[in-house]
């Protein structure tokens, strides 16, 4: 498959890439690509330039210390999958299911997030930790960050650079993926923080979002047994070939269960 | 049109192309090495996968801008002096492969598993090859051949 002719840059600063995207009228941001480059094949998207910020020196580290773990948005699955284990186990966990090896290897977090995919697992990890998103202009608490299917808080031509993570006492993430495409049919972040606990769904709905009925619970009882008579309403989740709104709602509560034997455990 | 130059198989190439040319397809119409196969095409079989920079990817998913001065590594730079590279001779040993259209991808994917990951067991194997899809084999005897190789690599280092 072929995708419609557009004209590849690649920036050496993020000063460049910003002037790049000014001067074109329908370019987008390159990162790892493992996303919007199928999208591009079939021919659902067509911007006129691509401008690759992947190679970004600016965009690649990861640091962490007694409160945060802070990411830069150029920071690969990979790495973050071997990175952060100490400091936050469960999204080491959730980075190291991403896709598969060959897409860990390219894939972002900054991309990730900026994409929103419905059924990607870093929105989860976000809104589930209470995390903030630092752009080329501001930083946007993750719950205000994600605001419906593939669409964000950004502006256009705002860059995401880094995604900052608070430590939770507790977090744990279990999803089910689709057998063939890996992304989550239902995912769930569970995380025990100091401001209380915080659940986040992905994959069951246009948009990630977070489930106030099981942080009551959880904030009561932190056992998965909390959490196994709470079903999220199956009106206004995702129906599709792969599955019915009803199961995706069936899911929700057993990944939930699952992420929460996993945050006691970790 | 963008002139690209890269180290492929450890030689350098370089040819101009056009900026939406994804890197599988630069691999094989342009450089004419057709060991790396396009099966899916939407990034989820890993007939495509080969290695840039040393780390295994899936070609069909990457513009060619973006390996623009990479190391890349296609199956047919694994043979060295007309000897199969060790992971080649495994899946050879251990039949891990019936009709071998996966097979390009499966070798290279091993490749990349047995360099980053110390302690292969069987299960880890099959976790490993999540994006490299067999339709014949029913993966065991890749598994069997992966195992070798790993034990091999282990044993000689």
């Amino acid at each position: 498959m072929i995708p419609y002719a557009f004209e590849y840059r690649r920036a050496a600063t993020l000063a460049e890439a910003q002037t790049l995207f000014a001067d074109a009228p329908e370019a987008k941001f390159l990162a790892g690509g493992q996303t919007l480059i199928p999208t591009m094949k079939m021919r659902l998207a067509s911007p006129s330039r691509l401008i690759d910020i992947s190679g970004l020196k600016e965009l690649s580290f990861i640091r962490a210390d007694a409160n945060a773990v802070s990411i830069g948005a150029g920071a690969k699955h990979f790495e973050v999958a071997a990175e952060v284990k100490r400091a936050i186990p469960a999204l080491a966990h959730l980075a190291a299911h991403i896709g598969d090896p060959a897409v860990r290897h390219m894939g972002t977090i900054g991309g990730s997030v900026a994409n929103n995919d419905p059924a990607a697992d870093y929105p989860a990890a976000l809104l589930g930790l209470g995390a903030t998103v630092k752009t080329t202009a501001r930083g946007i608490a993750a719950d205000d960050f994600f605001t419906g299917m593939f669409e964000t808080d950004l502006e256009d031509g705002e860059i995401v650079t880094e995604i900052s993570f608070p430590i939770a006492e507790r977090a744990g993430y279990a999803k089910f993926p689709n057998p063939a495409s890996r992304y989550a049919l239902a995912g769930v972040f569970v995380a025990k923080t100091k401001d209380g606990v915080r659940v986040a769904v992905t994959g069951a709905a246009p948009c990630v979002f977070r489930a106030p009925d099981m942080e009551a619970a959880l904030s009561e009882s932190f056992t998965p047994e909390a959490v196994a008579g709470i079903a999220i309403d199956a009106e206004g989740l995702n129906s599709d070939i792969h599955a019915s709104a009803e199961y995706r709602s069936h899911l929700v509560t057993v990944m939930a269960k699952r992420a929460v034997a996993a945050a006691l455990q970790g | 049109m963008t002139a690209i130059t890269m180290t492929v198989n450890g030689k350098s190439v370089s040819a101009d192309v056009e900026d939406r040319t994804l890197l599988v397809y630069f691999l094989r119409e342009h450089l004419r090495l057709t060991g790396t196969h396009i099966g899916c095409d939407t990034s989820q079989c890993g007939a495509c996968v080969v290695h840039v920079n040393g780390r295994a990817v899936k070609s069909c998913t990457m513009f060619v801008g973006q390996a623009n001065g990479a190391e890349v590594t296609t199956i047919e730079g694994l043979a060295k002096d007309g000897a199969l590279h060790p992971v080649q001779e495994a899946f050879r040993e251990n039949h891990g492969l019936q009709c071998g259209f996966c097979t390009p991808g499966m070798i290279m994917t091993a490749v990349d598993m047995i360099r980053r990951v110390p302690d292969l067991d069987r299960a880890r194997i099959r976790a490993e090859l999540e994006g490299n899809i067999c339709r014949c084999t029913g993966y065991h005897n890749i598994v069997s051949a992966i195992e070798d190789a790993a034990k091999k690599a282990r044993s000689a280092a």
